[in-house]
């Protein structure tokens, strides 16, 4: 017989911290910025119930290198920020993709440049996808659309990382991390979660009964760093053919189809629900993976003779040049985008997708 | 038949990368020793800093992190928080420790952190070429500071230990020298009690260890273990500071 699981109200920063719990997060360290600040309170308040550690930072680039200690020691460690924070952590994020460990790094995106304001946005997309510090590396970027799926999506963040030894990202924005919903808890994903974890024998535990480990990137010898990279390299290209996420509704038959993620993702399903229900061919591809960018699945739909591609996201025009590559010039290709507080509306959508039909 | 001198299993047999006359060897050799002698190497992890020290971990025979450069603190206080069973200890230069890590450094010594941090101080920048440190004394003529330190300018040097002996929550700080043979002795006492605090759980604990760099400083090996003996431990004086 089917138990029914509870179903909790809460906001999108708590279902972060709750899903990382159950997936066995054993470290957090943070500092305070808006809109993820219930996220950090959460984690001081139950880390310790779970036996693990919590340490409120005094920089986010203190906090992104005790997480580099912390995944270099063995256990599961996150950290969570919002744009400006991410930023600072970059030096941080690059040392710890070098060392090839795991952890997650979750960003709760607000408006920027600059110290910008506290509003939602989609802006940051270049720095989760691109690297976002030194040196050629990519970190594995998940962008949940609910407060469900971020909690349901912790769990695979942390397994991908430790399976990889790359980072993870959590790309959310205000209105993930504030909005509150009702979440499952205690979903089959979340009861395994964390029981079953990739051994670390690279770990730094103390050197007894084995050779000492190093966690480390530098490589100062001629050709070392090549090699590393071309380990690191590797590694990409296998996450890139793997790892490939992403939500499709009613693309089959669809003559235009919406790419958005995240909360532009939600709402952009909203607007293809009230086409279909009038009969317009209108589908969308909502990216899980933002990096890897579900290639596989935007490929597939350009197989068609006749089909265009509408994106549309909460910044200037991000994501857009990676949908643009994998159509490669073979449909077209249009974009609406607000961002700085500013959230493209549904009608204005509306019309970019008629506009297309056309 | 006892024997009185022997290479510390801890330091592996290899030729380092130090110029002629540093102290890194000396550093390196006392923290061996000490581990060697408390029996603690299969349960040391240390933080090798960004610097000449960098590739530290070449040389040790343990458990080696690395850590971006300043970050080493931040980077122990994790690592000590998850096995607290270890023995963590952070090595930093004047630049790492006292430039561009002085935050994590206040703050790790402010949260008390059970680590120990054997800070080289060597009044100059010894990896990218003799720039001013936060420890270059006045006058000194530096790479950047061509026409010597200018204290109305540059400021004076950091005392970070003297500072650091103001937080409650710091529990040991000594300045050492490595410029004579009884000074090398009295700081690998000083190391030693440093690593014996944090098994006793007695908190933060800091050992500057004043260290020569004749290639940086301009000087022959022997002139500069003088400019010690005679200017340097003037400007920072040695002994127990709290």
């Amino acid at each position: 017989m089917m138990k029914t699981l509870p179903r909790v109200l809460m906001s999108g920063n708590d279902a972060i911290a709750l899903g990382a719990l159950e997936a066995g997060c054993r470290f957090y360290a943070g500092y305070p910025i808006t809109p993820q600040n219930e996220l950090i309170a959460y984690m001081s308040e139950h880390m310790e119930e779970k036996g693990g550690v919590f340490v409120q930072a005094e920089s986010e680039l203190a906090a992104i290198n005790m997480v580099y200690g912390a995944a270099a020691a063995g256990v599961r460690a996150m950290t969570s920020s919002s744009s400006p924070g991410i930023s600072l952590m970059q030096e941080g994020i690059s040392y710890i993709a070098g060392a090839q460990l795991p952890c997650v790094i979750v960003n709760i995106m607000r408006g920027g440049p600059g110290l910008g304001n506290i509003a939602p946005a989609q802006s940051d997309y270049f720095q989760a996808t691109r690297g976002g510090g030194h040196g050629d590396y990519h970190c594995i970027v998940l962008a949940p659309a609910t407060a469900q799926e971020a909690y349901d999506l912790m769990n695979q963040a942390f397994d991908l990382s430790d399976r990889y030894r790359t980072p993870s990202i959590i790309l959310g924005d205000g209105f993930l991390g504030q909005m509150m919903e009702p979440v499952v808890v205690g979903s089959r994903v979340s009861r395994v979660a964390g029981k079953k974890q990739i051994a670390k024998p690279w770990a730094l535990t103390g050197c007894a009964g084995r050779n000492p480990n190093v966690v480390h990137s530098f490589r100062m010898q001629e050709g070392d760093l090549e090699k590393l990279n071309l380990l690191l390299q590797k590694n990409y290209a296998c996450i890139a053919a793997r790892e490939q996420r992403a939500e499709t509704f009613f693309v089959d038959d669809a003559r235009v189809i919406v790419v958005a993620y995240g909360t532009m993702g939600r709402i952009a399903q909203g607007v293809v629900k009230q086409l279909r229900q009038r009969g317009v061919k209108v589908g969308l591809v909502r990216p899980i993976t933002l990096w890897p960018f579900p290639k596989k699945i935007i490929e597939g739909c350009c197989a068609r003779r006749s089909v265009s591609f509408v994106v549309t996201e909460m910044s200037y025009g991000q994501m857009v040049e990676d949908v643009r590559l994998c159509v490669n010039g073979r449909h077209a290709v249009t974009f609406i985008g607000r961002a700085a507080g500013g959230v493209p509306e549904e009608a204005a959508l509306i019309r970019m997708i008629r506009k297309a039909l056309r | 038949m006892e024997t009185l001198y022997s290479h510390p299993e801890s330091l592996r047999r290899k030729l380092t990368h130090y110029c002629a006359g540093c102290g890194h060897g000396i550093a390196h050799r006392l923290v061996s020793e000490v581990v060697d002698e408390l029996k603690i190497r299969d349960k040391v992890i240390a933080i090798a800093p960004v610097g000449c020290a960098v590739i530290a971990y070449d040389y040790w025979d343990f458990d080696c992190s690395e850590a971006a450069h300043g970050r080493a603190m931040a980077v122990a206080t994790a690592i000590k928080r998850v096995h607290p069973d270890a023995v963590i200890f952070t090595y930093q230069g004047d630049g790492d420790l006292a430039a561009i890590g002085t935050n994590e450094t206040i703050h790790a010594a402010n949260r008390g952190e059970n680590i120990t941090a054997i800070f080289i101080n060597n009044a100059i920048y010894g990896m990218t070429g003799g720039q001013m440190a936060p420890t270059t004394l006045p006058h000194q003529k530096t790479a950047t500071t061509v026409h010597g330190r200018d204290v109305a300018v540059h400021g004076h040097p950091l005392h970070i230990s003297e500072m650091l002996a103001l937080l409650p929550s710091v529990y040991s700080v000594e300045r050492v020298s490595l410029h004579n043979p009884a000074e090398i002795m009295k700081a690998k006492k000083a190391v030693r009690q440093a690593f014996v605090n944090q098994l006793e759980g007695k908190g933060f604990s800091l050992v500057e260890i004043v260290s020569p760099c004749p290639t940086y400083i301009g000087k022959s090996p022997q002139e500069t273990l003088r400019w010690i003996s005679d200017v340097m431990v003037k400007e920072f004086p040695l002994g127990k500071i709290k």
